[in-house]
């Protein structure tokens, strides 16, 4: 099931958190949905889950509309709140069987669902207990197992990893994974591994506005687009200085810039201009000069830093 | 229908769980028993065949322990954001509130259960009017659900559950006391209005024997209106 976001807009008071926005998430996809705090990520999301009604625009999900079939919406999509809130006071299998009757799954399959959710979340050791005795990881698996267990064609996870040991967001990440070969899924958050790990396509938004679409490798690209190499040279015993390496690399023609790394091992980052590569080039004055070439190296632009430059400058 | 019941089995749950229905029921059979059996205008006083006094404690405990069992009941699904979690699955905001609604007033019908052995009792004491007790339950059941309804509307104006009783309770005492005390005062057709306003006008006349449509009209146009404010209130969060 395809999602379609068309010119939402939502309005806090006289702050537009989400301001016109629209794009598409195609099924079988993984969009990863980035921006910093109060960017408008959960708002969306909410909008998308049929909960916050939205001011203009319209969100399909499938051939449904938020707007005149909330209640087909509501029976296809498995939603993971920010906070991930559970009633506390309900065991782990009481809950999930409240949450499979409201869902409408017939009740001959109920059980099965529940010991599917069980074995997929990891929640066997635990199941008995009552949700508030859990740590915040299991309840977090709890929060998946929910919005797991009537096989949605479509996943809303607002920051699913939070909370979780490096152990646990591996296996989430791998199950996210698993899961979003068949269905559609949105996943939000602020750490730019993981969206990176999991996602197929990345939506940054910033002050309720699209500021950039695309895999993490286009994005990487938009924002640099100058090949960028670090290249360390071993002189074999000539006494070369480190400036002369720097000199020689510097006259190369497609070089733009040269920075030096460390002078003990004559390491270098090296910028081309603009459409060209300097690689061939760096190899061929190291073997006409005799030197060994120890690291040539891309060094690729992280995105954090496509991150911050499209964040922070607007 | 459904729905509504799957709702209302875990809100009725989670009164067991929490031990408030427990310490409800106690604390209600506990006044009511004493009242009617042992204390001030109890039966054996009034050396008359009938549950008078027990419908005269009762009107007072249910008017304070309904807002403590509603007070929770959206506020704290509010508070920790469940309520998302809720208006996000296959379900309406009626079938919600109809759920919760049901939950506490079937949680009152047991207590009122509970003291079906006063009524065995009293029969066996003396020559008692069974219409008259029929309609007094009636009468109680509903006057709950009229507090419920005003209760289950307070909750969910706020996260607060605090805020929420003492709302439902200020409302409660309008209904309660404050307008036919006013009555008396005012004149004309303003006072008409009040005492028109006033519970207790109504479940008097119910607890003696009467069933008036005035009277029935009176309690389900408190429930509607409660009813549909707490819609109100569910969509003004999400828009």
């Amino acid at each position: 099931m395809d999602i379609v976001v068309e010119n939402l807009t939502k309005i806090y008071g006289t702050q537009r958190a989400v301001d016109n926005i629209s794009f598409r998430v195609n099924t079988g996809e993984v969009l990863g949905f980035l921006g910093p705090n109060g960017a408008g990520k959960t708002t969306t999301m909410k909008a998308i889950t049929t909960y916050l009604y939205p001011n203009e625009g319209d969100v399909k999900v499938g051939e449904f509309s938020v707007l005149k079939h909330p209640e087909e919406i509501k029976k296809r999509i498995g939603y993971l709140p920010e906070s991930n809130p559970l009633y506390q006071e309900m065991p782990i299998i009481d809950y999930l069987e409240f949450v499979a009757k409201l869902q409408g799954i017939e009740k001959s399959r109920i059980r099965e669902r529940i010991l599917e959710m069980v074995r997929l979340c990891g929640l066997e050791g635990e199941k008995h207990k009552k949700i508030s005795e859990l740590s915040k990881g299991y309840k977090q698996r709890v929060g998946l197992a929910q919005a797991l267990i009537h096989d949605p064609e479509v996943l809303i996870l607002d920051e699913p990893t939070s909370g979780l040991d490096p152990n646990q967001i591996v296996e989430i990440r791998e199950l996210i994974k698993k899961i979003g070969k068949e269905k559609t899924v949105i996943l939000s958050s602020h750490i730019l591994a993981e969206v990176e790990a999991t996602c197929d396509r990345i939506l940054i938004i910033n002050k309720g506005k699209i500021v950039a679409d695309g895999t993490a490798e286009n994005l990487r690209k938009k924002a640099h687009d100058k090949e960028l190499v670090k290249v360390g040279v071993d002189v074999e015993g000539q006494t070369v200085e480190t400036d002369d390496i720097y000199n020689k690399l510097k006259s190369i023609d497609t070089v733009e810039m040269v920075d030096i790394i460390n002078r003990d091992k004559n390491t270098f980052e090296v910028q081309s201009k603009e459409n060209t590569s300097s690689l061939k080039a760096i190899f061929r004055l190291c073997v006409s000069s005799g030197w060994t070439l120890t690291e040539l190296s891309p060094i690729e632009t992280k995105l954090e830093d496509v991150f911050r430059e499209l964040t922070i400058k607007s | 229908m459904k729905q509504i019941w799957v709702i209302s089995k875990r809100e009725l749950q989670s009164f067991f769980d929490s031990l408030t229905a427990y310490i409800m029921l106690i604390a209600f059979l506990g006044f009511s028993g004493l009242f009617t059996w042992l204390y001030g205008s109890d039966i054996f006083f009034v050396k008359q065949a009938s549950l008078q006094a027990f419908f005269g404690v009762a009107y007072w405990t249910l008017f304070f322990f309904i807002p403590a069992l509603t007070m929770r009941q959206f506020a704290e699904e509010n508070k920790t954001g469940t309520i998302e979690l809720l208006l996000t699955r296959p379900v309406n905001d009626w079938q919600v509130i109809i759920g919760k609604f049901m939950a506490t007033l079937l949680l009152i019908v047991i207590a009122l259960l509970f003291t079906l052995p006063y009524y065995i009792t009293v029969a066996n004491l003396g020559n008692i009017d069974h219409g008259a007790t029929i309609t007094g339950y009636l009468g109680l059941v509903l006057i709950s659900a009229s507090y419920i309804s005003i209760g289950i509307f307070t909750s969910s104006i706020s996260n607060n559950q605090i805020v929420g009783f003492l709302l439902a309770l200020a409302i409660g005492i309008l209904f309660h006391f404050l307008f036919s005390f006013l009555a008396q005062g005012a004149g004309g057709i303003f006072s008409d209005v009040l005492y028109y306003l006033s519970i207790s006008t109504h479940f008097e006349s119910i607890s003696r024997g009467v069933i008036d449509s005035k009277d029935i009209i009176f309690f389900f146009s408190i429930i509607f209106i409660g009813l549909v404010s707490t819609e109100a209130m569910l969509q003004k969060n999400r828009s």
